[in-house]
């Protein structure tokens, strides 16, 4: 009954432990998260503690700043580009490197992994040096297609984990039926696929969105994307437009894969 | 038009009348060639199949009558689903012909066989409703819409399962679905029906009653059809043939009594059903029967073909069931003196194993009155007409 007793303590105080562990984890991840969201609503000069006022001047402010608007519209679009290639040619790897068999497949998956492995700076040097060895400039075509190729691994990862998962009878259920090939995989694989597809979207459009180590390699220039564009702002001052700039990334960065996931589990949580 | 009897004619008509029946006989011998071809709904003609250096199908040839019933039964690797996989288009044969409804379809991709095939696990579409999934098939053969609505209503009668067309299959039990499955697979009005494994994943009281089912439903619509099954009392209780594989290899194709009665090999006769398996020596061979000493010292008589040689070493196969325990031995029968080493009581019938003259035996047999305990004495006794004779190569005498 004692040692019953002390064992029931000691797991007391272990669940308190982790309790408390599991707190301060969260507290490390979302404290400057929510300490930018505060502060962009910060009425003072200076981007600190103590606030002096509530104010949404810095958001008036941002919005009239051509160069900010114009480092959004480049993100949004190059992450829309990226996001409908890299799906595109990203289910296609993934049907290839699950549903059939090559050879040299094994080599396949471990190259189109690879970009998510190596370092984002050599990749960005890399293909830097490429292009100068080919004496091509630096353009949008360069950066989105680096974008690309850093998204790849991800989307190729997600369909496939997903079509591992989608058994192969019902493709052969559907073949028997008379449905060619691409009659099977839009009727039948590419519905079943949706979830994934709709969660590598968001992904990719993410890290392209979000991406900055490799995009000041790749930029055009005098081209500045969303994150560059911080970047370059920081290096004036730490001016509280920041905060609301961060703000607003947040909100897109966040925002995108919460309403996905909404909305994919309203268009298919009924159905699986 | 009929041919009057010889004795009713007079005798100075008959030649012609010989003449006329010549022709008939002419006519009706391509027409019986016509019958033959049409009756056969699948034909394999030595068909092989080889994964890298393992060979999965061995020069297997294979005639499967329209309308019938036949199982591929074998253990796992056997060779039984390669040959179902081959015959739907999902792999293709490394050398030899499939015909099916008299159409060679090596090289027909799968979505042009006009096959029906249900799957181990339904493999019913998830996103689809069951009228979808039962319609899917229909949508790739021009059916008018009002058509394929009056077909899914009428698959779903015949698999009894009226008003669940809008469900999805989540929402159905495993024998709903399974017999979904079967509803879209023979909506189609395929050439054969392919099953695979399909009664496996249905736990043991479904098993048995989908079992009835899915028989009277094949005989309702008298749809050929090739079952793959491990299971042996599936097998014999719905099949018109069986066909028992092994290794790649077809060991006996016959009506289930058949190939329950009379294994054609040793494998045939362990697989399928409960054998004694004792080995002995001719000792001599007159008129069909033959005296045989076994290695444990007893001496038999045996049913024997004409084959077995005085002297030869073979194999007698007696089928638990034919072992009569503890009653007086009809004349002509064998006779062995034991005892009882291993009683399991089931109710209605007993299994014994009796250690008779040097010989452990195995006895299913149905209780009258008395169940023997372990240690009780009892004769054995079998009738020779019930020994099957397999040579050193394990195959049957013949």
């Amino acid at each position: 009954m004692k040692v019953r007793q002390a064992e029931d303590a000691s797991g007391v105080w272990g669940w308190r432990a982790v309790k408390l562990l599991t707190i301060a984890v969260y507290v490390f991840m979302f404290a400057p998260i929510i300490v930018t969201v505060i502060l962009s609503f910060n009425a003072s000069m200076f981007g600190g503690f103590p606030m002096t006022g509530l104010s949404l001047q810095w958001y008036g402010k941002l919005f009239q700043n051509e160069a900010v608007l114009r480092a959004f519209k480049t993100s949004i679009w190059i992450a829309i580009l990226t996001a409908i290639v890299c799906t595109v040619i990203g289910v296609m790897a993934a049907m290839a490197l699950t549903r059939y068999e090559f050879r040299g497949k094994q080599l396949m998956n471990t190259m189109v992994i690879m970009p998510a492995l190596v370092p984002e700076t050599i990749l960005g040097v890399g293909l830097l040096l490429l292009m100068k060895w080919a004496h091509q400039p630096r353009s949008y075509l360069l950066l989105v297609l680096g974008h690309i190729m850093l998204a790849l691994p991800f989307v190729v990862l997600v369909v496939q984990a997903r079509l591992i998962g989608i058994k192969r009878v019902y493709e052969e259920a559907a073949l028997s039926l008379g449905a060619s090939r691409f009659s099977t995989f839009r009727e039948v694989t590419l519905p079943l696929l949706m979830p994934a597809i709709v969660a590598a979207i968001l992904l990719v459009f993410t890290i392209s969105f979000d991406n900055i180590t490799a995009s000041l390699f790749w930029r055009p220039p005098g081209v500045e994307t969303m994150p560059t564009q911080i970047l370059a702002m920081l290096k004036i001052s730490i001016s509280p437009e920041i905060n609301a700039l961060g703000t607003l990334m947040i909100l897109i960065t966040v925002g995108l894969p919460l309403a996905g996931g909404l909305i994919g589990r309203i268009l298919f949580g009924n159905r699986q | 038009m009929e041919i009057p009897h010889p004795s009713r004619v007079p005798r100075a008509t008959l030649p012609a009348l010989r003449a006329v029946e010549g022709v008939l006989a002419c006519v009706s011998k391509p027409l019986a060639c016509y019958h033959l071809m049409t009756t056969t709904a699948v034909d394999l003609k030595s068909v092989t199949l080889t994964y890298g250096p393992f060979v999965a199908v061995k020069d297997v040839d294979l005639a499967i009558e329209k309308g019938s019933f036949v199982t591929l039964l074998g253990p796992s690797g056997c060779g039984k689903t390669t040959i179902l996989r081959s015959i739907a288009g999902l792999v293709t044969p490394t050398s030899g012909e499939i015909v099916v409804a008299g159409r060679l379809i090596n090289d027909v991709p799968i979505y042009k066989r006009n096959i029906g095939l249900v799957f181990q696990n339904y493999a019913l579409f998830p996103h689809k409703t069951v009228e979808d999934n039962i319609a899917f098939g229909l949508k790739y053969r021009d059916v008018p819409r009002l058509e394929i609505a009056r077909k899914v209503k009428r698959a779903l009668d015949m698999v009894r399962l009226p008003g669940v067309e809008k469900k999805l299959p989540s929402q159905l039990s495993g024998g709903q679905q399974q017999r979904i499955a079967l509803a879209r697979a023979i909506v189609i009005e395929p050439d054969v029906l392919l099953l695979d494994e399909p009664l496996s994943a249905l736990d043991a009281n479904l098993r048995e009653e989908m079992r009835t089912e899915l028989k009277i439903i094949q005989r309702e619509v008298g749809i050929t059809t090739i079952f793959v099954t491990h299971d042996q009392e599936e097998a014999l209780a719905m099949s018109d043939r069986i066909v028992v594989m092994n290794h790649g290899l077809i060991e006996q194709n016959g009506t289930p009594e058949e190939v329950y009665r009379t294994p054609s090999s040793r494998f045939v006769a362990s697989f399928l059903g409960q054998s004694n398996l004792i080995a002995g020596t001719i000792a001599s061979n007159t008129r069909g029967k033959a005296k045989i000493t076994l290695d444990s010292g007893a001496s038999i008589d045996a049913a024997a073909p004409a084959s077995a040689k005085k002297g030869s070493k073979v194999t007698v196969v007696v089928r638990a069931q034919r072992l009569e325990v503890g009653k007086k031995a009809a004349a002509g029968s064998n006779r062995l003196q034991g005892r009882i080493a291993a009683t399991s009581y089931l109710g209605g019938t007993a299994i014994y194993i009796i250690e008779a003259e040097g010989l452990k035996l195995q006895a299913n047999t149905i209780i009258d009155t008395h169940v023997f305990r372990e240690g009780d004495a009892v004769d054995v006794s079998f009738s020779p007409g019930d020994c099957v004779l397999l040579g050193e190569d394990d195959r049957r005498l013949a």
